[in-house]
């Protein structure tokens, strides 16, 4: 038997016989469980069954005995594949469903206990032991798979694709179904179409009430209106960006301009241009103050509710129409339209017949996304929502509001991400695989024909004053760091960054007295710990898709991918719902944490592996599988090495997206494990925007830095062959 | 470096591969023994890679047994095979010298460093290039990539070595000299090797056996001599060595040797062992046709009368192509006089050039 496979059996029984099978209270490296051990809460599976009457513990040993006895078998016995394949789904199913079965108080299911009558057994979370365990019997079923030929024969691939299809069942599927399923559970606790119909189709969703007169409209409508009007904005305002990039002299001397507008929103934390926003229309804002003064227009809350939230989504979202249509333009040859006018067609008609069916995918893509994202935005709805109610805030007011209601959250996750699903299914099904190919499409050689003079001064018109206003934007907010109490008192001032990020030098050494210390450093730490992991799990998923061939394929790319669709507030929901009660009990730890940020942004890992992938020839990992070299040290020796550049997308995508995160991790956040954003949204809430803002202006500068070091660390392929190295942000759209 | 020992014989039984609905190898069993060159010969499409890559593990069959040296490796990934292949595209790793390439192999041997170089080295200096260990490979050209993809396969010393038309990126002088020299290897080290193409003159050269595949399933395994003067089909007859087939009787056959009346001649044919006597088709060489002149017809020589349709001149021989009433016959002459189209010929058939194969 090969020595992957001993060690992971070997940590099987370790899990089984000596770690403490549930969870402990203060973590196992605090190794305080050592002095009660093995009693009824740290005792092993094994101590468990046969000393504290947990017999249904024992039952997924069988898993971890049959290796032993077919590794006696010869090589290339299916038998003993066979054997594994059924002892390791048998213990991996055991290990579930005595988990759900049997929970804190008895069983968990009402049937059960009319079946079986009330039981003394009780159990909490699965901890370390039950993890080791569970994984020895996936990885005990996959390696028999292997023996039996399957994927051919390397345990490598199948672990692989067990450990994906694992954890996104787990981490994604679970907890997504739980907010279906929550959304029918009624006051006493049991299942009720007629309450999840209800829920469902309730007024505060769906009401038309706004049309008649001043009441307000169904939350649902507020949602689409804004995001179709987002949607149309910037896929106008990204293709007028787009076509002063590639069709006109500014494109030409401006690409740096243009290259720092498209990176920008990526490290900007999502309520940062909401912040902006207030500072400039709110009632204290430069602009209000200066109308008031000049021509006595007091100052009102407009800026909060609808058209505030336009502006803000479609700064915010600009840019990514902006990278998706300026492919389009590239794309487009200037030739076909010189074409269709040498061909004596008007230049009306050679538009219609010509240009506009070229970028109508490109727009409708645009336009999805734009759509999409608006729909998921959270962090700025909540900054400046005001009252103009929309679902992504709604649901959070459902989970952290004054009266809780989880059925309520639920019902409105599931509006929520049938809108976004939806958008996503249109998007992949119907223009997904062209819009791909006009991302990285290159324009054909020769020039492009300038625009004609109207659509040039439009082109102008609309996006330089933008540009200015964002270049103001930004200034106003790092600006608004260093002032006392913006708009009212502009004195200059370090107190907000003393606030925040406070150091002391005193007799007991370094103190850091800044109040943002602790979720600073919390923040960077669990990023930094998910960074390598989403690139990892991204790019062994990407490889799977792109160099493997297994049954259910296309349905597994179709769900890695799907995760990305699901709205941060319905993945912080439904990790409440799921992870607040065992077999996994999760909430309060940073783990759930990097969890939420690994699943989250895992899909452009995979992206990125993928487009780099397909540029390495595949006979090379199969030369190295026939030189002796198995799957993963084919990974590692050949692929890996030839990656580099999708390893750097990945890492530094992951690590800023974990930092500028709101809307899942609104739900996750702790005492103890307090994230920068959410800090920062606290402070917002309480109209502290000095601290807010210092803050924000830190982590934009922080990331910054961080990117730079990450891109040093990993540096550059020795070989400069193959070029896959797209822009990041550009990733991120085709994901 | 010896590999004395080392080689094994690789055994199909009723081996198949389908993708989908695509029947990509059907129901193919042959042996190749230890120590020789078998060439899978074929179209393009005929399922010769497709069979080569599960002899490396790179695919599995969908049914049947593949045995390597007796032991039955259907299900052993490739890393277990001890089979290692040269691929059609070099497949040379970018990012590593000459040398780490070469080496590359020889990571999991339980050698030191310095031995697995040394013996990296001793693989280069068998396929002549020594001195080219800290290149990389794109500073090479494409006949010294194909040499070191040889020995990065050779120096692991594996019981079976595959090749997938290795030649094919080379120009056609480079790839005759590489042919032989992959082949004065493979006999100086006694290597079993599996050799794929689509070129017949190619497989004629370096092959102990030839398995010539169409559509998925194996058309006859001989040795090169056998499948030029014993075809088994129409179509092994015409892919190896060119045929025209002309309807004839078997009239009576008698001591291996079968006598037919193919047109207006009779002619004596080697038959092989399930020749029957009935119609059949008659395999005639281009090279084994000879014009006569009306004196020589007249001396008792039965031949078939032709005229000459379309005649070119290649330089060291004349191509013909001649309509009879069998239909037309290509035919090529070394004399250095050439006879204009229009010309009437009678045509005698050589016994050395002529087979028979059923309809
Ligand atoms: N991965 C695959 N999926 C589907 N069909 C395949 C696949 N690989 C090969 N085939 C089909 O199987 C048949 C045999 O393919 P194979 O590559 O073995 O041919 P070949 O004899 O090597 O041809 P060539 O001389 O052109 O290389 C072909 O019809 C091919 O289209
Ligand atoms: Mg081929």
């Amino acid at each position: 038997m090969r020595t992957p496979f001993t060690a992971v059996l070997a940590a099987g029984w370790l899990g089984f016989a000596l770690l403490p099978w549930y969870m402990l209270e203060d973590g196992l490296l605090a190794f305080s469980w050592l002095g009660a051990y093995p009693d009824r809460d740290t005792a092993p599976a094994l101590v468990q069954g046969l000393a504290h009457g947990r017999w249904w513990l024992l039952p997924p040993v069988a898993a971890l005995l049959v290796p032993l006895i077919a590794a006696r078998r010869p090589r290339g016995d299916r038998l003993a594949g066979t054997m594994m394949a059924a002892a390791g789904l048998f213990g991996l199913a055991w290990l579930l469903a005595q988990g759900f079965v049997i929970g804190a108080r008895g069983w968990t299911q009402p049937w059960l206990t009319e079946a079986f009558g009330r039981i003394q057994a009780r159990q909490f979370g699965m901890g370390w032991g039950a993890l080791l365990t569970a994984a020895a019997c996936l990885y005990v079923f996959t390696t028999g798979l292997a023996r039996r030929g399957t994927m051919r024969g390397d345990a490598f691939v199948t672990g692989a694709i067990g450990t994906v299809i694992a954890s996104i069942l787990l981490f994604v599927f679970y907890p997504v179904s739980k907010v279906l399923l929550a959304a029918a559970v009624d006051e006493a606790g049991g299942f009720s179409t007629a309450e999840l119909a209800a829920r469902l189709t309730t007024g505060n969703i769906w009401g038309l009430a706004c049309l008649g007169g001043r009441a307000q409209c169904g939350v649902l409508w507020n949602s689409l209106a804004l995001a179709v009007t987002t949607g149309v904005l910037t896929t106008l305002l990204g293709l007028a960006f787009a076509l002063l990039a590639e069709r006109t002299g500014f494109g030409r001397r401006g690409k740096g301009v243009l290259k720092a507008l498209t990176v920008l929103p990526v490290i900007t934390p999502p309520f940062v241009i909401g912040l902006g926003i207030i500072l400039i229309f709110g009632r204290n804002g430069t602009v209000t103050l200066l109308m008031e003064q000049a021509f006595g227009i007091p100052p009102s809350r407009w800026v909060y509710g609808f058209t505030g939230l336009v502006i803000v989504q479609v700064l915010a979202f600009t840019p990514i129409a902006y990278l998706v249509l300026v492919g389009v333009v590239q794309g487009m040859s200037p030739t076909l339209e010189e074409a269709a006018q040498m061909l004596r067609a008007s230049r009306w008609r050679s538009f219609r017949t010509v240009t506009w069916p070229l970028m109508r995918p490109g727009l409708a893509n645009a336009f999805l996304i734009g759509f999409v994202e608006s729909l998921a935005d959270f962090g700025n709805p909540l900054v400046l929502g005001g009252n103009f109610e929309v679902l992504s805030t709604q649901i959070f007011y459902a989970v952290v509001g004054g009266q809780t209601d989880p059925g309520r959250a639920s019902a409105l996750a599931i509006v929520l991400l049938c809108l976004t699903l939806g958008a996503f299914v249109v998007q992949r099904r119907w223009l997904g695989s062209r819009s791909y190919t006009t991302l990285s499409g290159k324009g054909d050689a020769g020039l492009p024909t300038p625009l004609p003079r109207r659509v040039r001064w439009l082109v102008y018109g609309s996006t330089v004053p933008w540009m200015a206003f964002t270049v103001a934007l930004y200034a106003l907010v790092l600006f608004g760091g260093f002032v006392r109490t913006f708009g009212i008192d502009n004195t200059l001032t370090l107190e907000h960054y003393a606030t925040a990020f406070g150091i002391v030098w005193d007799a007991e050494g370094l103190q850091w007295t800044g109040r943002a210390w602790p979720s600073f450093f919390t923040t960077i730490e669990l990023s930094a710990i998910a960074a390598p992991l989403t690139a990892a799990i991204g790019l062994l998923t990407a490889y799977l898709l792109n160099r493997q061939r297994f049954a259910g394929q296309g349905a597994f790319e179709f769900v890695t991918m799907l995760s990305f669709a699901i709205p941060g507030t319905v993945i912080g929901v439904s990790y409440i719902l799921a992870f607040n009660v065992p077999p996994i009990e999760l909430t309060g730890t940073g783990l759930i944490l990097v969890i939420c940020f690994v699943f989250r942004n895992m899909p452009v890992s995979i992206r990125a592996g993928i487009a780099a992938m397909t540029q390495i020839d595949k006979s090379l990992d199969e030369c190295s599988l026939t030189l002796r070299h198995g799957s993963f040290a084919t990974v590692r020796r050949v692929i890996l090495p030839l990656l580099r550049p999708a390893v750097v997308a990945s890492l530094v995508y992951s690590f800023v997206r974990a930092i500028t995160s709101v809307s899942a991790v609104i739900f996750l956040v702790s005492a103890q494990y307090n994230l920068a954003t959410a800090y920062i949204v606290g402070r917002v809430e309480v109209s502290d925007f000095g601290v807010a803002i210092a803050y924000s202006s830190a982590l934009i500068v922080f990331m910054t830095a961080g990117v730079a070091l990450i891109q040093l660390l990993v540096g550059e392929r020795r070989l400069g062959r193959r070029n896959g190295a797209a822009p990041l942000a550009q990733r991120s759209v085709a994901a | 470096m010896s590999f004395a020992g080392r080689s094994a014989s690789v055994e199909f039984r009723s081996v198949s591969r389908q993708y989908g609905r695509v029947v990509a190898v059907n129901d193919v069993s042959f042996t190749i023994r230890s120590g020789t060159l078998a060439t899978l010969l074929g179209p393009s499409g005929c399922g010769k890679t497709t069979t080569l890559r599960m002899i490396a593990g790179l695919e599995v069959p969908s049914a049947g047994r593949i045995l390597i040296g007796g032991e039955d490796v259907t299900t052993l990934p490739p890393m277990q095979r001890d089979v290692s292949m040269v691929f059609q595209s070099y497949a040379l790793f970018p990012h590593m010298t000459v040398l780490e390439n070469v080496a590359y192999g020889l990571a999991g041997s339980g050698e030191t460093r310095p031995q697995q170089e040394e013996r990296a080295r001793q693989g280069l200096a068998l396929v002549g290039l020594s001195g080219f260990e800290r290149r990389m490979p794109s500073e090479l050209s494409g006949g010294q990539q194909q040499r070191v993809a040889v020995a990065r396969a050779l120096v692991l010393e594996p019981r079976v070595l595959l090749f997938d038309e290795p030649l094919s990126n080379l120009d056609a002088k480079l790839r005759r000299r590489m042919r032989e020299e992959i082949r004065d290897l493979q006999q100086g080290l006694g290597l079993t090797s599996v050799y794929v193409t689509h070129d017949q003159e190619e497989a004629l050269a370096v092959s102990d056996t030839i398995i010539v595949m169409d559509q998925a399933c194996i058309a006859q395994i001989g040795t090169p001599w056998e499948l030029y003067r014993r075809p088994a089909s129409a179509f092994v007859a015409d892919f190896i060595g060119g045929a025209n087939l002309l309807p004839c009787e078997v009239t009576q056959i008698a001591d291996g040797v079968a006598t037919v009346q193919v047109g207006p001649v009779r002619v004596q044919v080697e038959a092989s062992e399930n020749a029957m006597p009935g119609t059949a088709k008659l395999v005639v060489r281009p090279g084994a046709v000879a014009f006569m002149t009306g004196v020589e017809a007249l001396s008792g020589l039965s031949a078939l009368p032709a005229e000459i349709r379309k005649a070119t001149y290649l330089g060291s021989h004349w191509e013909y192509t001649l309509a009879t009433d069998l239909g037309e016959v290509f035919v090529t002459q070394s004399s250095e006089a050439g006879y204009p189209p229009g010309t009437s010929v009678l045509l005698a058939l050589e016994r050395r050039g002529l087979a028979l194969v059923s309809v």
